[in-house]
């Protein structure tokens, strides 16, 4: 046990180790923050997208030999979340359809382009950390550190802003529209919102796992809670410590960040359902 | 001045005319109930008032300070999701929305307003509850009662008794019609059960191949009440 501390102690005298910890806890926050939302308004579709167009955006900009390839990736993704939400509404491509033929074209596209101008040797390995974020938590400039904590902090202000509004259009869009809320608008809102959390995300757990990171914590905290602010707190709370929990254990034992963080929310959601199961059943 | 008037409306959807040349007008209290078969437009037509989708050809105007976005609404069927985490007080609440303005937040008043409507319609002791566990009745009245705190002057009812027992039905007409009478909302309600419809209702539109619009007692006199009568129910 004291030698865990030590090394943790020996790590955290290290920058990049502090940047992981303050930009994994910003990121966790926010990711949770709009799952019963994704959940609920099958959005998780559009997540789960926009995460590949996430990786396309990011390859594009490793291609280009961008050192900072975010801005890039943020306006891609930006711009396919609006468009996917405006093909949903028009039709004539099925939502669904529209979305997996994004999602796995620019997942088969970016891939391609690595490949052909790939700027570094350990290809499969960059492809790799890309997807599952293996180490790129650890490996984040100043200049990254930055951008990923004003970003939070916005996503986080404007959540908080919108918070009545986005509960009634995802209650009830129908309703929403006939009080005078434009519903779509909001749903634009949601969807550019979830694309900035994907690029956050990225960053630490890798563009395959981004839908655990929203969806597990809010799915856990419904299994507890009743009422939409109870469970946007309990799922931004239960997302930060699972990520907090996951930098440390990673950090100590040397495994991928990513993986680690999801393992931990998967644990916090069998916890979750079996406390309420225990709980459920006498209640009724 | 009449609050609501349809002057010749052509409802559909997407190019595809669902009725055509439906007028009526709806002074401040009145009662009016709306009839018809299945498919004949009723819901579309509810949407359309409430400006949900927009009329084909016609005019529909609002007047007598009514405000198109201060009608309160009762869906018939709700795309609500099965699963929403959410409580009674929460969805009540959500009423007040139109009140908001540009604010982020809601004020003193209309969390007053929700626990007002909350105690109204006797969901006390539901309040904390979360709403996919209620039943058909305890929802309805959940929905009304967000209704109410989006108006003070007209509500908006399709169906609302579907699906609810015999006792909690007749409490629901009871409701409406104290709404209707003690507090001056006009209600216009979607009904497919004429019985309760003609105890309750001052006017009644019945929308079908032939539409009909006027008082009860003309309705009573009209062909289309005959032609109720002969069948012996819903026609
Ligand atoms: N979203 C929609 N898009 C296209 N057509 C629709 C849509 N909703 C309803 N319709 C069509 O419009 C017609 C009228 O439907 P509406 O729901 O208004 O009927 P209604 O009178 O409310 O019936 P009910 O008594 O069953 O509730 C129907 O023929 C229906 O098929
Ligand atoms: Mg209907």
């Amino acid at each position: 046990m004291a030698t865990i501390f030590e090394t943790l102690k020996l790590y955290f005298t290290y920058p990049f180790v502090r940047y992981a910890l303050i930009v994994g806890v910003l990121i966790a926050l926010c990711s949770s923050l709009l799952g019963v939302t994704l959940v609920l308004k099958r959005f998780s579709f559009i997540g789960d997208g926009l995460s590949h167009v996430a990786f396309g955006g990011m390859a594009i900009a490793s291609v280009l030999k961008f050192t900072n390839d975010m801005p890039l990736t943020l306006t891609v993704t930006v711009i396919s979340a609006i468009l996917l939400l405006m093909s949903s509404k028009n039709a004539k491509i099925k939502g669904d359809a529209a979305i997996a033929m994004v999602s796995v074209g620019s997942l088969a596209i970016g891939y391609l382009l690595l490949n052909i101008f790939s700027p570094s040797g350990n290809l499969s390995g960059d492809v790799c950390s890309t997807l599952f974020g293996s180490t790129s938590i650890l490996t984040l400039t100043k200049t990254e550190v930055y951008l990923c904590a004003v970003l939070s902090v916005i996503v986080v202000a404007v959540f908080v802003l919108l918070y009545n509004r986005i509960f009634a259009v995802t209650f009830d869009e129908d309703f929403s529209n006939a009080t005078g809320i434009n519903a779509n608008l909001y749903n634009f809102a949601i969807a550019i919102i979830i694309a900035v959390i994907i690029v956050l995300a990225m960053n630490l757990v890798g563009s395959l796992l981004i839908s655990a990171l929203v969806i597990f914590p809010s799915l856990s905290a419904m299994r507890l809670f009743k009422s939409f602010k109870s469970v946007t707190v309990c799922s931004a709370v239960l997302s930060v410590l699972c990520s907090l929990l996951g930098i440390l254990i990673s950090i100590v034992f040397g495994t991928p960040v990513g993986s680690t963080i999801v393992a931990a929310d998967i644990i916090a959601f069998l916890v979750c359902y079996i406390i309420g199961l225990l709980v459920g059943g006498k209640k009724i | 001045m009449a609050q609501l008037t349809c002057d010749k409306v052509t409802l559909g959807y997407d190019g595809k005319v669902v009725r055509e040349n439906v007028s009526f007008s709806v002074k401040s209290g009145d009662y009016l109930c709306i009839i018809g078969e299945n498919g004949s437009g009723k819901s579309t037509l509810m949407k359309t008032i409430l400006g949900l989708k927009a009329p084909m050809s016609g005019k529909i105007s609002y007047g007598d300070g009514l405000k198109e976005k201060e009608i309160g609404y009762l869906p018939q069927q709700t795309d609500i999701q099965k699963d929403f985490p959410a409580s009674v007080y929460e969805i009540v609440l959500s009423g007040c929305l139109s009140k908001l303005g540009a604010k982020p937040f809601y004020t003193k008043k209309q969390k007053d307003m929700a626990n007002y409507q909350i105690h109204r319609l006797g969901l006390d002791n539901l309040k904390k509850r979360c709403y996919r566990e209620l039943s058909g009745g305890q929802q309805q009245r959940v929905l009304l009662a967000r209704a109410l705190c989006a108006t003070k002057k007209m509500i908006l009812l399709d169906e609302p008794v579907s699906g609810l027992d015999p006792k909690v039905t007749a409490d629901m007409y009871e409701l409406i019609d104290a709404l209707n009478k003690k507090d001056g909302i006009t209600v216009i309600m979607i009904s497919h059960d004429i019985k309760s419809t003609l105890t309750y209702a001052t006017h009644i539109l019945h929308v079908g191949k032939d539409i009909f619009f006027g008082t009860k007692q003309e309705y009573l006199k009209s062909d289309f009440a005959k032609v109720f009568a002969n069948k012996g129910g819903e026609e």
